[in-house]
């Protein structure tokens, strides 16, 4: 447990670095903005105090939002999401359960578990996101397609991340 | 005590959720501007509301001395009417086209909540988008100023009182025209200090000070107070405490003035910046 904290804190780094200095510069014609950050979330261990889980939610949150000065915004997402993570991971656990020394990734539970499982965050997540940006349901519909677009986007690129993990299983 | 620690501690990842959520709207809240003006809007509606009841209510006790107003302000209007004047010239009068020429339009309102004891005064009036008022508005009381509108909602609308450090208006001495910048210092609501007035100027204790007409929201000449006391304040300005003639305490009802040629005028002045850069 001890010795993956440092492996999570680079990975911390990395992804705000990520977010902030590539992937918040792109946007398909105004529909798509990829917010691929929450992976960090998504692949914290499967032991993670449920309490820790929001802290650290908070955090990564807020220090996207230091950078896209939208102070609030992404924090209260990226903890909307932690909060329903434990619940998620219930309703979609294998039959026989997590087992232990695994993380909740593509390498380890496949890729349709995984598929399944960033599908119903990210949505969650940009769906939160990008209603609170716009505070109305006046245009209920045009949102929900950036939502939709947004995600969908989003998901392509951490399932491809996923994979770059694939390689080196001796690392864990 | 002991069951309820153990229910929080049951319940403790729901409570912290939405402890941090709470505190992360609140940051959205407070530090967006967007998503502040439309809580603003969202609550001025509402608050607007309350006040309206409120301030009906309260409208009754101050009965006595609104009739004692309208009668004066009756008494003085058939006073100067013509109909009381003997008329020498009976074939050359002066015929002032008025709707040609009208530059500025008066829109009554009430006061519907209004404060004096804060650093940020706000006045509520209980005309809105619909009534035609736009912000930008001056608002004037028995010709006097009172502030300038800030925000409308569809029957409301918030006006930033005199009284208010984020509030400055061009001013100019009656008798000599010798014009600086006037705002208040958040100490007492009679009193504002005007500002900028060369020390050459010549300034007397009882000089009427009324708005100059440059910012394009005010008309000329309304009047907003009398010199109480003036001193110099280090380099060439003379520093000019302003006695208010508006009793902020006792507004009820208020003049909002639309200024019909604002946007000609502001369109002609950034045409000239630009073809000055």
């Amino acid at each position: 447990m001890i010795k993956t904290v440092p492996r999570y804190l680079v990975n911390f780094i990395l992804l705000v670095l990520l977010q902030v200095f590539v992937l918040n510069n792109i946007q398909f014609s105004g529909y798509i903005n990829p917010y691929i950050y929450v992976v960090f979330i998504l692949t914290l261990p499967f032991e993670t105090p449920k309490w820790l889980l929001l802290v650290i939610a908070f955090l990564l949150g807020i220090t996207i939002d230091l950078f896209s000065n939208t102070l609030g915004m992404h924090s209260s997402a990226t903890v909307f999401i932690a909060f329903l993570r434990p619940s998620v991971l219930k309703i979609i656990a294998p039959r026989d359960g997590y087992e232990s020394e695994t993380y909740p990734q593509l390498k380890y539970y496949g890729g349709t578990w995984f598929l399944k499982y960033s599908a119903i965050l990210v949505f969650a997540h940009h769906l939160f996101l990008f209603y609170i940006e716009v505070f109305r349901f006046s245009d209920f519909f045009a949102t929900l397609l950036r939502v939709i677009l947004s995600s969908s986007f989003s998901i392509i690129l951490i399932l491809i991340g996923q994979y770059f993990y694939r390689k080196d299983t001796k690392r864990f | 005590m002991k069951s309820l620690l153990n229910f929080l501690l049951r319940i403790h990842f729901l409570l912290l959720f939405i402890l941090i959520e709470i505190f992360s709207i609140s940051l959205l809240v407070n530090n967006n501007y967007y998503q502040r003006s439309r809580m603003v809007n969202f609550t001025r509606e509402l608050s607007g509301r309350y006040h309206q009841k409120l301030a009906g209510l309260k409208e009754y006790f101050s009965l006595l001395e609104i009739n004692q107003q309208l009668v004066e302000e009756n008494n003085r209007l058939l006073n100067i009417i013509e109909s009381t004047y003997r008329s020498e010239e009976l074939f050359f009068r002066n015929v002032n086209d008025t709707v040609y020429n009208q530059r500025y339009f008066y829109t009554p309102a009430r006061v519907v909540n209004n404060s004096v004891n804060k650093k940020h005064n706000f006045i509520t009036l209980n005309k809105g988008k619909e009534q035609g008022i736009r912000p930008e508005m001056a608002v004037v009381s028995d010709g006097t100023i009172v502030g300038v509108v800030k925000g409308v909602s569809e029957n409301f609308a918030t006006v930033i009182s005199l009284l208010n450090f984020d509030f400055k208006i061009s001013a100019k001495v009656k008798k000599n025209g010798y014009f600086g910048s006037l705002s208040w210092d958040g100490k007492d609501y009679h009193t504002a200090i005007l500002n900028e007035i060369p020390l050459h100027a010549d300034v007397q204790v009882g000089d009427s000070i009324i708005t100059s007409g440059f910012s394009s929201i005010y008309p000329e000449g309304i009047l907003i107070g009398y010199i109480d006391k003036f001193e110099e304040k280090g380099g060439s300005f003379y520093t000019i405490y302003v006695r208010l003639s508006t009793d902020f305490k006792q507004l009820n009802y208020v003049n909002i003035i639309g200024n019909l040629t604002q946007t000609e005028k502001l369109e002609i002045e950034q045409q000239a910046i630009k073809n000055n850069d």
